[in-house]
């Protein structure tokens, strides 16, 4: 699914322009004059011409003017809410079985989304299941882009043999469909929960290192990382102050874009069997035990799939959204 | 030229060796003794030493790695567990099912997303933008193993008009092609497995060719007097090598990541095959699949790496 969904081509992400942002002064504190000449009409016309807006300043007015990426923005905070507060919005026990009452129709007995092969409600299954499957879709990629950056960083800035030998070395794990990966390694390790969230954050360990590196290896040979080592800045401080305020907007852009294919590929998981194990509930999981019971109540049968869906093309639309408003080209 | 090929070429062998380590090491990264599989419960010291000689499992890492890598190397990648068939038949009966399957879905998303794109970045910040755009997000953003389901609930459970599962007929031998009896059953799966390629074409082409389109040249050709079609006709050309790129990474998706779609429809390909592999813990077979697949992978991206050099000369001074 990766190369799968969006982890960008070799080819995709060095043939691209430079992540504007990355070497955009206002990244690095100096002020936006351009705005007020590109967008008029905001705020007040009286104010100087040349009135300074930061660059996270800029950010935020793009991303308060950009009415799409807010509304999507806010269905994901109430999936997240309602995952979160599953407890007190569950109107049911997830785990509460019933032998008169499996697979029944919307509105059956107070179950307003009906229930599932065991008889349990699918409204409570499915706002519990929100939280394993965002928990399985957010932690690879915290993880991954934590690991993978620093490796990244490390490859760009040293240079040289160690940047061959780890961007080498992350060519290898390129070399696998990411679904085929991500199966493999889960599949090897028995599945579980656990196994699954490692499997991912392996899968997107080499496509994070791979940002990272592009960025750094296009900051190191500017103009005033030389300054600042003249200036007698030791490499830790210029990795700290120069280096990393310059990768981390690519990288944060690009775990954005990864959080909905690690939902996806979680859920893909699950449903192969190789990730939550039952009975805890999680999207993926649910979809392929109800997957046999399709002839029955087909609807109540597609609902995970759906929550999956929603939640995946909202977690895009917001990333898009954020590239689009922190100006950096993938 | 040659050199560049040459190089490229030499590059995909340490590549290849570093896949053929990670599939050997995936034995070993399993909890457990990777034995357990083969062994019965009761088994004595005795017969787990026999039986360890036996596989090799006495020998340092290495030396059985260069046994393993040996073996594979003539197409020996064992017995599976489970059938007792020797592995290489198991996988390349799979890989011919699975290309079946690639043999539609390619061309068809391809053909699907390219154009889409291209009229999305052709047509930038018109309604069709905004049309195509939105579709190849849905693209990328479906479980395709949910469409799946509910493609099945939609046709074949609520119209009954095409089969859910499975590849021809019960108790047909073959596969014809040319029998629409045989051939509907193609229909579900390659509609599924074709939405996220068309998804990822659609935007990559368009990004790409919107790309183009703000490059200086193109005001060029403009001045120069060229009709719009022919601006385009140097456009499209000069996004292809970017569009290519992504093309080869999602026809080794199409060929090693149909693995929910062919789980989903029980398509006897590849896919299907590892996640039987999974659920029987036959190793012998998870390996020599993921082996499989991944070299067709790294091939195809060789391949495309040489198309690329060769429409676009720039890449090969890098």
């Amino acid at each position: 699914m990766t190369d799968f969904f969006v982890i960008p081509a070799k080819a995709e992400i060095q043939s691209s322009k430079p992540p504007t942002a990355a070497l955009d002064p206002r990244f690095l504190g100096c002020g936006d004059v351009s705005e007020q000449q590109t967008e008029p009409g905001f705020e007040d016309q009286a104010l100087p011409a040349t009135r300074v807006r930061g660059y996270w300043q800029s950010v935020f007015y793009r991303l308060r003017h950009d009415p799409v990426t807010l509304v999507f923005a806010a269905i994901v905070l109430l999936i997240v809410l309602a995952a979160e507060f599953a407890p007190l919005l569950a109107p049911f026990d997830p785990y509460k079985e019933s032998i008169v009452g499996r697979l029944k129709p919307f509105g059956w007995r107070d179950h307003p989304l009906g229930t599932d092969e065991l008889g349990r409600d699918m409204l409570s299954r499915l706002l519990f299941g929100g939280r394993v499957s965002l928990l399985m879709g957010v932690v690879p990629v915290l993880i991954a882009s934590l690991i993978g950056g620093m490796l990244g960083v490390l490859a760009g800035f040293v240079g040289g043999r160690t940047n061959t030998a780890v961007m080498r070395a992350m060519d290898v794990f390129y070399a696998f469909p990411s679904v085929l990966l991500a199966v493999a390694i889960a599949g090897a390790m028995g599945g579980g929960m656990a196994n699954g969230m490692l499997a991912l954050t392996l899968v997107f360990i080499p496509p994070m290192c791979r940002v990272a590196e592009t960025a750094t290896t296009q900051v190191r040979a500017l103009d005033f990382i030389e300054a600042a080592r003249a200036s007698g800045a030791k490499t830790m401080t210029i990795i700290r102050y120069h280096v990393l305020g310059n990768v981390l907007g690519p990288v944060f852009i690009y775990a954005s874009s990864l959080v909905s294919v690690s939902i996806l590929l979680a859920s893909g998981l699950s449903f192969l069997g190789l990730g939550v194990r039952p009975p805890l509930p999680d999207w993926g999981l649910m979809l392929s035990t109800l997957r046999q019971s399709i002839y029955v109540v087909p609807l109540v049968c597609a609902l995970p799939g759906l929550a999956i869906f929603i939640t995946s093309i909202c977690c895009n639309l917001v990333s898009d959204g954020l590239r689009a408003a922190m100006d950096v080209r993938m | 030229m040659g050199r560049y090929v040459l190089r490229r070429i030499l590059y995909a062998i340490p590549i290849a060796f570093g896949v053929s380590v990670v599939c050997f090491a995936l034995v070993y990264i399993a909890p457990g003794d990777p034995l357990q599989t083969v062994l019965p419960p009761d088994a004595t010291a005795e017969t787990i030493a026999i039986v360890k000689h036996a596989y090799g499992f006495d020998k340092p890492l290495p030396m059985q790695f260069l046994i393993w890598l040996g073996r594979v190397l003539t197409g020996d990648f064992g017995v599976s567990i489970a059938t007792r068939r020797p592995v290489i038949l198991e996988v390349s009966d799979a890989l011919a099912n699975t290309a079946l399957l690639a043999m539609f879905a390619v061309p068809i998303s391809f053909f699907i997303g390219y154009v889409m794109g291209a009229v999305a970045g052709s047509c930038a910040g018109r309604w069709i933008d905004r049309v195509v755009t939105g579709a190849a997000v849905v693209g990328v953003s479906l479980p395709n193993y949910w469409l799946g389901i509910v493609l099945v609930i939609v046709f074949a459970v609520h119209y009954m008009l095409l089969p859910a599962t499975g590849m021809g007929p019960h108790g047909s031998a073959g596969f014809n092609l040319l029998q629409w009896s045989n051939s509907k059953f193609l229909v579900l799966p390659v509609v599924t497995l074709s939405m996220i390629p068309v998804g990822i074409l659609a935007r990559t082409t368009r990004a790409a060719v919107a790309e183009v389109r703000n490059q200086d040249f193109v005001q060029t050709l403009r001045a120069k007097g060229l009709s719009e079609w022919a601006v385009t006709r140097h456009v499209l050309k000069n996004a292809m090598p970017q569009v290519m790129a992504v093309m080869g990474l999602q026809f080794g998706y199409l060929i090693g990541g149909s693995i929910l779609v062919e789980t989903v429809f029980t398509w006897p390909g590849s896919g299907f095959l590892l996640s039987k592999a999974i659920i029987n813990r036959d190793v012998p077979v998870l390996q020599g699949t993921i082996l499989t697949l991944s070299l067709v992978f790294v091939a195809t991206n060789l391949l495309v790496d040489l198309l690329q050099s060769l429409i676009d000369p720039r890449i090969r001074r890098t």
